[in-house]
Order: structure tokens, then C-alpha cells, then sequence
């Protein structure tokens, strides 16, 4: 039964993304004349060449962080969508240290990430402490915190880190000791390894540890974890502070290895495209991983597409939307799922 | 400092709140016409959004401002149904929807928006068409008040006479009390012959008119273009404020004003040169505020808002 039932997922993501596709592929039909050449550049401009294969593999990287960090708080059913705020504040976390700690090779680089992810638990111990000790919506309060935090970051880095030298809105640069590596000609960024051990780190505590087993419990059943002894608002606390650790240095990595400098002038998006990340990988660690690819390409298309074309790349944003209702449809295909659980059932008697 | 505290006496300044409170206003009845009967609806913001941009393109491309409402308000409705067949037929997490919904409103507007401008910041080469303002003879001559109350956009009157409306609605008619019994119980409800589905459809329709009315203002009265993402965290302020007042349409608009007053402090802040990153955090912290006052004084209440 397990088989035809993960069969039946396959079955259904696939029909998901064939019709988010669809519509895209309607909204692209809409303002272009040539829709067969846009969706050609969408579908397979990632794979064109080197360097935008580079590019692609490179936009996975925050996304397998911010989609990591919400699988982490949707495992605690806790919906905390604030990894963007913890981002942007992470960012500027790595900019701080990068810029004003003693240039030690080595060390200032791993002081400058570990800030991002210290500066990016920080910002969400707000709405963590809010939920565990007030119960105050955890949704409502990390989307203010994702406000506060890109209006306070740009009021400090414009104010007291801005590089007057540059042509555009933008930080001092990070001395070369606190760069991350970016390999080959292309720039490929070398955190990209990190998101891939730091996957398999979570998924290893998430379903092999007794703090794992924690927090997949108090999702499931928070009346069975109270009664099973386990500290359902402890756990959902550490969980969010964990969560935005890893947003935190996703925004550390992505300024350290792709820019050297505090460049974002507005949300980067990379902490709301986590969300469709987890809810494709089913909150699952390790499945993360594709899942980030996946919209990273999807992601990497539309911007070949938009270049080669002139068409707006945020038609991949309307394909998510529609996706993540697709994916999360629990009456999608349900009579099948019934029809196999009946038959097995049958079998038994 | 003494400029900043006359500023309060000043009948412009309680002009500007109540132009400010507008969207708010809607918003507010937008999330309190549907956690009544029991569903938070996380997707004001986008539903505004949606409003905002077909009202202003619509209003534009027809040279009325009055079918650029109409458009508003329409396209608010089909994301409110929208919502309410994903989340009741298709059964998706409201909370899910909604966030997906948000995120569809974002993108769809700037690919249309580039899609018809070429550009990808605001709409302003359209040429806009201004929802007018009115002028009340008797509410002009009176002192201060006239000053306070007198010549705001038609919307902002709709929205205060909107707030007695959905009052009414909701503890007068029978179908504000079906609403407030499927909110309380659905299964009690369900027993006495209410469709809860029915009345769930309903009530997320009709909040999708009050965003569609909230959206609408913003393109059309509060500023005359559409620009990308400018609601800007309204929606989700309206849903702090609406759980502030729980289930009253009255203290839920105070809530709405209480903000407004926030925001326009916030203007006058700006005019003293305090950077204006700083004066736009106002509403967000002070939402943060709320939360917390709500959540420590509630007794024990039905607000959906704690229990998501």
C-alpha cells in the first residue's frame, strides 16, 4: 500500500506542476506573440550554458536554507513566515562583523556567518517569546517583524555603512578575509555545500534525535506531546529560534560569497519562496533539497526568459501561488487515495 | 517639540487620520466579517492589492473612476471565492491559502502592470482617475469638525457609514446570527439546519468587497497610480486591529483608528526631519503592541486570531 500511495503523490505533484505550468503558460500567452520562444527561454534556459547553469545552482542556495528554516517551524505546525525579516536582518548581522571585526583569515569569515545566523535567531526571538508567552499570533507578528526589519536595516546601512564611492545604494565593501569562495569562472558559490551538509544536518536531528522526534510530535498532536511530557511551547520556541538562524545565514552566505557588500535595497523574496519550498518537499529535510532545485530552476528560467525577451519574470511568482494551493489541496485526487486504502483494507479481512 | 504637541489640536492633522484610517476601515470590516463565522482571512492583503491595480487600470482605460471601483471591488470578490473554494471545497489550510494568495497578488499585478506600462514600478503613465471628493454644505460651516470631517474622498464617508453597516449586520439580522453561530459552533449550527458552508462562502465573499473597497481607495484616493506592493502590510495590520476589537465592528474601527493616528503621527514625525525608515515602523511595532495587550487582558475569547 506505501508504494501505490507514494506512487499517487507522484501522480499528484506531477499533475501540480502541469497545471501551474499551464497557467503560466496562459498568462504568457496573454502579452506576448511569441509565447512558444518565452517558454522555451523558461523551460530550458537554465540549461543553455555553463554559466547560467552556474547561476541556477547558485539561486538554489539561499532557498534550500529559507526553505529548510520553514520546514523546521511547519514540522511544529508553527507558522512562523518571518524567515524573510531573519534574512535581511542576517544579512546585516554578516555586514556588521564583516566590516568592523579584525581582518583574521579564516576566523572572520566564520565569525561574520555565525553572526547572520546569531543576528537572524535574534529577530526571531520576537515573535518566538511573543507566541510562547503571550500565545499572540506568531503569523501576524513575524510578518511585522519582516517590515521592521527591512525598514530598520535600510535605515542603518544607508545611514552609517553606505559606501558614498559607489554608484549605487550600498554598503562599504567586506574585506577579503571575510569572503566566502565562489569556484570555477562562473562564480559558483561555494555555500552551496554548506546548504547541502546543513539539509542533511537537520534532517538527521529532525528524524533520527530525541529534539526531532519533539518537534515532529508536537505538529502532529499537541495534546499527545503535552500528555507524553514534552514541553509543546519550549519546543515550538527553539524551533523558530533555529529557523531563523538558518534564514539568518542564508542572508550571511548569499552577501558573503555573491556580493561583498549589503546590496539589498528591498526584500529579496528568498525567505517567502521558502515557504513553497517546504510545502513541495512535505517539510521534508532531506527532500528540501529537490525541492529547492526545482524553483530555483523555475526561478532562473523566468529571469533567462525575461532577459532574452523582455517579458516580467514574476510569472513564475503566480506559478508558486498556484502551486502551493495545488500541493496542499487535501481533497486533490482523494477518492483514489480512498480507493487504495479500501482495497487494502479488504485484503486484510 | 511644542510644534509636534499643537499638531494634535490641529484639525488637519485629525483630517489626515481619518484620510489614512480609510483603507484600514475597510480592512478591518474585511477581517471581521469573516472571522466571524470562523476563518481568519490572511488574504486581505492580496485581495486589496488585486483592487488597487484593476481599479486604477480599469478606471484609467475607461476614463470613470466609478467602473474603476467596480473593477476593484469584482476582482477583490474573485480572490475572495477564489479563497473560499480552495480552502472549503479543496480543503487547503486557510492560513496556507491565504499566504498563497498574497504571494499570487504580488506577482500577478507586476507582470500586468509591466504587461500594459512597460514599467514595473507604478502605473502613473496611465494617467489616473481619481475617485472625487465631496463637499457637504453642512458639514462645512461648522467649527473644527467641518475642517476635521468635511471634503474627503466618497470612500472614507463609505467606509465610516460601513462600520454601522456590518454592526448592524452582525448583531441584527439573521444572517449576521447564522455568521456569529457558525463562527461559535459549527456543529451546533450545523444541527439547527445552517449551512455552514453556505454561510462560510458568504462571509468570505463579503469581506472580499470591504478589501475590494479598501484597495480601491488606495489606488484612487489615496494616491492616484498603483504601485507594486502597495498595500504594504495593511491587510495584516487590519487583522491585528480587528482581533483588538473582537467581534465589535465599533471597537474593531477604533482599532482601524488607532492606526490611523499612528501613521499620521508618523507623517507629522517626518516633518520634524526624523528619517521616515523610522516614522514607517510605527504602525508594524505598534501592531506588535497590540498583540501583546490583546493576548495578556483577553479573558476568554473567540478570536481566531489565537489560534492559528
Amino acid at each position: 500500500m506505501k508504494r501505490s500511495l507514494a506512487l499517487l503523490e507522484i501522480v499528484r505533484m506531477t499533475l501540480t506542476i502541469l497545471i501551474a505550468l499551464l497557467i503560466g503558460y496562459i498568462f504568457l500567452l496573454f502579452s506576448t506573440k511569441d509565447v512558444g520562444e518565452a517558454f522555451k527561454w523558461f523551460l530550458y534556459g537554465p540549461l543553455s550554458n555553463q554559466r547560467r547553469f552556474v547561476e541556477f545552482l547558485n539561486n538554489s542556495v539561499p532557498l534550500i536554507m529559507t526553505g529548510l528554516a520553514l520546514s523546521l517551524v511547519f514540522q511544529a505546525k508553527v507558522f512562523n513566515i518571518g524567515a524573510e525579516g531573519c534574512l535581511f536582518f542576517g544579512g546585516f548581522g554578516a555586514m556588521l562583523v564583516a566590516l568592523k571585526f579584525p581582518q583574521v583569515s579564516f576566523l572572520h569569515l566564520v565569525v561574520t556567518l555565525f553572526s547572520a545566523a546569531l543576528f537572524g535567531a535574534a529577530w526571531a526571538f520576537v515573535p518566538a517569546v511573543l507566541k510562547a508567552k503571550w500565545k499572540a499570533s506568531e503569523l501576524v507578528s513575524s510578518l511585522m517583524m519582516n517590515y521592521i526589519a527591512y525598514l530598520l536595516v535600510l535605515f542603518l546601512v544607508n545611514n552609517y555603512f553606505r559606501d558614498k564611492a559607489a554608484g549605487a545604494l550600498v554598503s562599504y565593501r567586506f574585506p577579503q578575509t571575510a569572503w566566502l569562495a565562489t569556484l570555477t569562472r562562473y562564480r559558483l558559490n561555494s555555500g552551496f555545500f554548506i546548504a547541502l551538509s546543513v539539509a542533511v544536518l537537520i534532517g538527521f536531528i529532525l528524524y533520527f534525535t530525541k529534539y526531532g522526534y519533539q518537534i515532529r510530535v508536537v505538529g502532529a498532536n499537541k495534546k499527545f506531546g503535552f500528555y507524553t511530557g514534552i514541553n509543546v511551547v519550549l519546543t515550538t520556541f527553539w524551533v523558530q529560534l533555529l529557523a531563523g538562524a538558518l534564514a539568518g545565514l542564508a542572508g550571511g552566505i548569499e552577501l558573503t560569497a555573491m556580493y561583498r557588500r549589503f546590496v539589498w535595497q528591498s526584500l529579496p523574496g528568498y525567505g517567502f519562496d521558502g515557504i513553497i519550498v517546504a510545502i513541495l518537499a512535505r517539510n521534508n529535510p532531506f527532500l528540501v533539497i529537490p525541492s529547492a532545485l526545482f524553483i530555483a530552476y523555475l526561478r532562473v528560467g523566468a529571469n533567462i526568459m525575461s532577459r532574452m525577451t523582455g517579458l516580467a519574470p514574476e510569472v513564475v511568482i503566480v506559478i508558486q501561488s498556484v502551486m502551493i494551493l495545488l500541493v496542499t489541496a487535501e481533497a486533490l485526487l482523494e477518492r483514489f487515495k480512498k480507493r487504495i486504502v479500501e482495497r487494502e483494507a479488504m485484503k486484510g479481512e | 517639540m511644542s510644534n509636534f504637541f499643537q499638531n494634535f489640536i490641529d484639525p488637519a492633522f485629525w483630517y489626515s487620520v481619518l484620510r489614512v484610517s480609510t483603507p484600514l476601515l475597510f480592512a478591518v470590516m474585511a477581517a471581521l466579517v469573516s472571522s466571524i463565522s470562523g476563518s481568519i482571512n490572511i488574504g486581505i492583503e492580496g485581495m486589496m492589492l488585486m483592487a488597487a491595480f484593476w481599479g486604477n487600470v480599469i478606471g484609467a482605460f475607461m476614463k470613470n473612476p466609478w467602473i474603476g471601483l467596480l473593477a476593484g471591488v469584482a476582482s477583490a470578490i474573485a480572490m475572495s471565492l477564489l479563497l473560499a473554494f480552495s480552502h472549503l471545497k479543496l480543503r487547503v489550510n486557510l492560513v496556507i491559502a491565504g499566504v498563497a494568495l498574497n504571494l499570487f497578488a504580488s506577482g500577478f499585478t507586476v507582470f500586468m502592470l509591466f504587461a500594459l506600462t512597460g514599467e514595473k514600478g507604478t502605473s502613473a503613465s496611465l494617467g489616473s482617475q481619481p475617485i472625487p471628493r465631496l463637499d457637504i454644505p453642512f458639514l462645512r460651516d461648522i467649527p473644527f469638525l467641518g475642517k476635521v470631517l468635511n471634503n474627503h474622498n466618497a470612500l472614507t464617508y463609505l467606509a465610516l457609514i460601513s462600520i454601522f453597516l456590518v454592526d448592524y449586520l452582525i448583531r441584527k439580522t439573521p444572517l449576521g446570527m447564522r455568521m456569529r453561530a457558525v463562527g461559535e459552533n459549527p456543529d451546533a449550527a450545523t444541527s439547527v439546519g445552517v449551512s455552514m458552508l453556505r454561510v462560510k462562502y458568504l462571509s468570505l465573499l463579503l469581506s472580499g468587497v470591504f478589501a475590494g473597497f479598501a484597495g480601491s481607495f488606495l489606488s484612487m484616493g489615496y494616491v492616484s497610480w498603483f504601485a507594486r506592493d502597495m498595500t504594504s502590510g495593511r491587510g495584516f495590520i487590519a487583522i491585528a486591529a480587528q482581533a483588538l476589537g473582537g467581534n465589535s465592528a465599533i471597537l474593531g474601527a477604533l482599532g482601524a483608528l488607532l492606526f490611523g493616528i499612528a501613521e499620521a503621527t508618523g507623517f507629522t514625525l517626518q516633518s520634524l526631519r526624523i528619517p521616515s525608515e523610522i516614522t514607517n515602523m510605527i504602525p508594524f511595532i505598534l501592531t506588535l503592541i497590540v498583540l501583546i495587550v490583546y493576548a495578556r487582558t483577553r479573558v476568554r475569547s473567540h478570536s481566531r486570531i489565537q489560534e492559528i
